[in-house]
This record gives C-alpha cells, sequence and structure tokens, in this order.
C-alpha cells in the first residue's frame, strides 16, 4: 500500500452487507406477516404461499424500500454538498432553508387552489405537478440563498440567511393555509409529515431517473469538491472553474432535495446528520470516499427509520419525519460529545 | 531595471501600465496605477509597504483572484486573461493568509491537492505525483508529520504544509501573501530561508508580501516598495541609493540605518552609536 493512501474496502463491504440487510428487513417488516422464506422466493422472481403476499411485496414494499435508498442516499449527498459548499458542518437542506422551499412550492400548489382557482385545482391532482412544484421551490431558495451569499462572505450569516428564507417560506405557508379548506390542508398536513409509501412504480422511475442524473453531474464534480476542502481561492488556484462548479453543485442539490422533498415529503435531519456520521466513521474528508459511502450510510439509516416506523406487527404507521429526528439528533449529539469536534 | 537584456524572453511575469483596484457602484477605486512589474526566474522578490496600501490587492490582481482595472500582465509570452484557471494552475501556484476551513485531510492528502492540475477527472495520484508529493513534503522537513490530520499541527508547521502544497503543484512562480503572519521569530526566518533556498536551488521564481522588512532586506534579489504615491522596485543596494527606503515609513519612530541594513527605532540610535540622521 502506498503512503497516504487510506484503503476503506472493509468498510464498503461492511456497508454494502448491512444495506442488504436492513433492505431485506425493510422489506420483510410490516403490518402483516409474511415469514422470511416466501419474501426470498418472491425476491428471487418465484410466487410465494399467497397471492396477496405477492401483490402486497411487489407492488408496496419493495417500492417502499426503493424510496427510502433514494431518499436516505440523496439528502446525505446533498447535506455533504452543502457542507463543502458553504464550508460549514452546519448546512444542510433543511438549514439553508431549501426544504422550506419545496415545500412553500408544494404548499402553492395544494392549498393556493382555492386563492388561485381553477388551473391549480386541476394541477394538484398530478403526483408530477408537486414534484416539479417541488422542485421550483428548493430552487428558488437555493438561488436567493446564493444571491445573498455572493454579498456577504460570512459562512455563519449564510446560515442565518437559510433559517430567515425557512422561516419566510413558513409564514407564506401559514397565510396560505388560514385560506384553505379542510381537505386541501389534511392533503398538505399528510404530505409534510413525510411518507414513503405512496409511490407507484412509475413515479418511481422518474424519481430514480432524476436522483441518477444528480449523481452522474456530481461524480465530474469530486476533484474541485476536494479543492474546494482549502477554500475558493486555494480551489481557483489549483485549476478549479469556481463558477461552474457551483453552478454544478447547486443544480444538483437543488434537483434532489427538490425532488425528494416531493415525492416523500420534507424529511428532516437526514441532510444534516448522514454526512457528520459518515466523516466520523471513514475519518476523511476525501469525495471520492464520501460520496459512495454518505449514499450508502443514508440509504441504511432511512431504511432503518422507516422499519421503525412501520411499528413492526401492528396496524400503525408513525410518520417517517417524527423517526428521522427522534432517531438522528440523539446520534448526532453523541459523535459531538465523544469527538468534541465536528469537521466540514 | 535597465540591466535586463531581453525581457520578453526571461521574465516570468511582467505587466505594462497595471492598474489595481476595486470596482464598486460608488465608483472605481484605484489602489495603484501604471505599474511596470517584472519578475525574473529564480528570484526570490519581497513585496513591501505598509498596512492598506494594496500590497494583498496587487497580489490577488496578479494571480487572476480580482480583475485588473487596466493595463496588461504577463505570464511567460501570454497574456494573463487569455489563460484559463487550469492552465494557469500550472504555471502559478499560491499561500494566502486565510484560515482554511476545519476537515480531516491529512498532512499529505492537504499537499496531494496541489497535483489536482495534472491528476485525471478523479484526482488518481499517478506514482509521479506520490513522488512530487513525497519530495514537496520531504523540501519543508514534515516528512515526519506526514500522516498526520493538518488540524492538529501548529502554525508554523501548517505553513510549511501550504508552502509543500504550493511546491507540489510544480509552478515556476510561487506568490505568498504574507506567509509569516502568525509565526514567532524562528519559524519566521525558517521559512524565509526555505523560500530562499527554493529559488536559488530550484530556479522557482517568488514573490513574498511581507512586513518583516529587515529579513526582506537581508534575502531578497529584488525589492518591491509599494507608497500610496509611488511604486518603486529594485535591489537593495540601488534603494538604497535612490533613498527610497528611507522613506518607506513616513514615521518618526523608524528610521533606515544604511550601516546596518536595517530599520531600527530612533531611540535605539543612540545605543548603538550608529546615528542615522540623514
Amino acid at each position: 500500500m502506498r503512503t497516504g493512501q487510506k484503503t476503506h474496502t472493509t468498510s464498503f463491504a461492511i456497508l454494502g452487507l448491512l444495506l442488504l440487510l436492513t433492505a431485506f428487513t425493510n422489506i420483510h417488516l410490516g403490518s402483516i406477516h409474511i415469514p422470511s422464506g416466501d419474501i426470498a422466493s418472491i425476491l428471487t422472481g418465484y410466487p410465494s404461499a399467497e397471492k396477496s403476499w405477492d401483490y402486497i411485496v411487489l407492488n408496496y414494499r419493495i417500492p417502499k424500500a426503493i424510496t427510502a435508498i433514494l431518499v436516505g442516499s440523496g439528502l446525505g449527498i446533498s447535506g455533504l454538498l452543502m457542507q463543502t459548499l458553504f464550508r460549514n458542518p452546519l448546512a444542510g437542506p433543511f438549514v439553508l432553508g431549501i426544504s422550506s422551499g419545496a415545500s412553500l412550492g408544494v404548499a402553492f400548489l395544494l392549498l393556493g387552489a382555492s386563492l388561485f382557482g381553477g388551473v391549480f385545482a386541476g394541477l394538484a391532482q398530478q403526483s408530477w405537478s408537486i414534484a416539479l412544484a417541488a422542485s421550483l421551490g428548493s430552487f428558488f431558495v437555493l438561488g436567493a440563498v446564493l444571491l445573498v451569499v455572493k454579498k456577504i462572505r460570512n459562512t455563519l450569516s449564510i446560515l442565518i440567511v437559510g433559517l430567515m428564507f425557512g422561516s419566510i417560506s413558513a409564514a407564506v405557508i401559514n397565510v396560505l393555509s388560514y385560506f384553505s379548506n379542510a381537505e386541501q390542508l389534511q392533503q398538505f398536513v399528510f404530505w409534510s409529515l413525510g411518507s414513503l409509501g405512496n409511490l407507484s412504480w412509475k413515479e418511481l422511475a422518474l424519481f430514480s431517473g432524476i436522483v441518477a442524473f444528480s449523481t452522474v453531474l456530481l461524480l465530474r464534480s469530486i476533484k474541485p469538491l476536494d479543492s474546494l476542502l482549502l477554500g475558493e481561492n486555494y480551489a481557483q488556484s489549483m485549476g478549479v472553474a469556481l463558477k461552474k462548479t457551483r453552478r454544478i453543485l447547486v443544480i444538483s442539490t437543488g434537483l434532489l432535495t427538490g425532488v425528494i422533498t416531493a415525492f416523500a415529503g420534507p424529511i428532516a435531519f437526514v441532510g444534516l446528520a448522514v454526512p457528520h456520521l459518515t466523516k466520523l466513521i471513514f475519518n476523511t474528508s476525501s469525495h471520492k470516499i464520501l460520496l459512495p459511502a454518505v449514499a450508502l450510510n443514508g440509504a441504511i439509516l432511512l431504511l432503518v427509520c422507516d422499519a421503525i416506523a412501520q411499528l413492526p406487527n401492528s396496524e400503525l404507521t408513525l410518520p417517517i419525519n417524527a423517526i428521522t429526528s427522534l432517531f438522528g439528533a440523539p446520534i448526532v449529539i453523541w459523535l459531538l460529545v465523544r469527538k468534541q469536534k465536528i469537521n466540514v | 531595471m535597465s540591466d535586463v537584456k531581453n525581457p520578453t524572453a526571461t521574465s516570468i511575469l511582467r505587466s505594462e501600465q497595471l492598474a489595481i483596484g476595486y470596482c464598486s457602484k460608488k465608483g472605481t477605486h484605484y489602489v495603484a496605477e501604471n505599474l511596470n512589474l517584472r519578475l525574473e526566474r529564480g528570484q526570490l522578490v519581497c513585496l513591501l509597504g505598509k498596512n492598506g496600501v494594496g500590497k494583498s490587492t496587487l497580489l490577488r490582481t496578479l494571480s487572476k483572484t480580482q480583475h485588473k482595472l487596466g493595463g496588461t500582465i504577463f505570464i511567460e509570452d501570454r497574456e494573463l486573461s487569455e489563460i484559463d484557471s487550469s492552465q494557469l494552475a500550472q504555471k502559478m501556484s499560491l499561500v494566502l493568509t486565510e484560515k482554511i476551513p476545519d476537515s480531516q485531510l491529512t498532512v499529505f492528502e492537504l499537499v496531494a491537492l496541489g497535483r489536482q492540475p495534472y491528476t485525471n477527472w478523479l484526482g488518481k495520484l499517478s506514482s509521479e505525483d506520490h513522488q512530487k508529493v513525497d519530495t514537496a513534503i520531504k523540501q519543508v522537513k514534515l516528512e515526519a508529520l506526514s500522516h498526520r490530520n493538518y488540524f492538529e499541527l501548529s502554525d508554523g508547521q501548517l505553513q510549511k504544509v501550504m508552502i509543500a502544497r504550493a511546491l507540489a503543484q510544480d509552478t515556476d512562480l510561487i506568490l505568498l501573501d504574507e506567509p509569516t503572519a502568525h509565526l514567532d521569530l524562528h519559524h519566521t526566518i525558517e521559512v524565509f530561508q526555505l523560500l530562499k533556498d527554493l529559488a536559488t536551488n530550484t530556479n522557482k521564481t517568488i514573490l513574498i508580501s511581507t512586513h518583516e522588512v529587515n529579513l526582506a532586506l537581508a534575502l531578497a534579489d529584488d525589492l518591491w516598495l509599494m507608497r500610496p504615491d509611488k511604486f518603486v522596485s529594485g535591489s537593495t543596494a540601488n534603494l538604497i541609493e535612490s533613498q527610497d527606503l528611507q522613506n518607506l515609513f513616513p514615521t518618526e519612530q523608524l528610521t533606515f540605518n544604511e550601516k546596518l541594513k536595517q530599520f531600527v527605532f530612533r531611540t535605539q540610535d543612540t545605543d548603538t552609536g550608529l546615528p542615522s540622521k540623514k
């Protein structure tokens, strides 16, 4: 082995196994008990003992597990990008108001129907229009944050600006809720609690397509991301085309956050916690390692959270958003106390 | 500077009628104008001037981090504005004053970032890259710390790591903005000696903006003096002769002692027995 190069093969192998294990467990658990042997045969393409089991697993549990994987890895990745781009360990889709922007977009669509009438009401029935509204909303806030970032270079101020945008969005949502009817309000509240389980295979295809597209965009940015660890001026002096890199990072983060929030609701915390968790496990800042590791960890974390939210063997399902925070916040606190130090 | 025989063939950097400063809504603020600069290969040049006179602005303009307000800058024979950032990264490296954000980079990884202009899209280091990184770390004598996280280092060690990173970037030209600003006397001298050796032994051109006037006088091949009203350059001897060094700081307490070739407190003059009154 060469000096200075860390190999992380074992860690990746363990995480890969964990992902398979949690995915299987996630599919296994649910309100109806299906024996693991039957699950295995359904997964390998054979019919199980009962036809309804086939239906549940293929059309409900597998799409839900895939959604969890996409949401967890996507949010983790966008959190990592935000932290490097803003050189701030507190950055994440939520803190910077991007998720709130997505919520604002969806609120306009779902709640605005009574205010703006006809066209919105028709659009609100389409799932792709929710995705579009959420993406537009997150782009809008991200763009606004970046405009402010151009003026102020202090990273702490940037975070405060993000929080302010978040509270402006919240205020607008409040006004919109005030004028909307109970049915619309319920639809919005359910969306905002987050859910991984309502996606059809068709929607899932669109979802994975967008996540894959953003990820491909990002692959070209691995090298610039590493030099951004030294700050923008150094990065530029090492040949990074700053404006282009920033644009790519913003577009892919906006796309990821927007589409995830659209399909699964504003899932809290994963974007902030997963990158830190990963950096502590892998003890590196190299994005070549961090990007896939964050994706794996995010997927695992969300599969576990979703399994808990299912409350196995009961009819109840808790909102996923509550579980991610309940589960994620103590982890970050524990890590901070143990390590005493948190890095970009 | 009349002693340069064929400037275009030797100058690694030169400028013609360069104007530097800031553009804002209120208008254009010129920091300096009509700068005709010249840097030769293998030279160690120190940029001196009091705080706020525009040393950093000049370095930023020369390194294309900031727009020039007029005139032209040439790197070798090409105009700076026509060189894109990835090409420029193979010609010029920087050591800045700014604090770098916390991260888990090791010393080796940080220095290896300097190889980015030469590596593939994933930043994979070839064996040649590895060797250059190792050499750079060896040049600043930090082999023992190579695998430590950089946030464990002292300011002096960190500054050497940043210099090693610039060395790994393998450029003919290195610009350093106050590289010894946070260092004690011992490390300051060490860094200056290191830079002097690099200029002499590796034929690199090194431009340092600094407040270590006396060290600069002792080690630099050429000095650039920046004053609000004018810019002069030349060797220490020439600048003493032209009385330009004596006028660098417009203060009563500090005077230039021509015999010692040092700036001294006026009160110390009687102690040293070397009156510096002109």
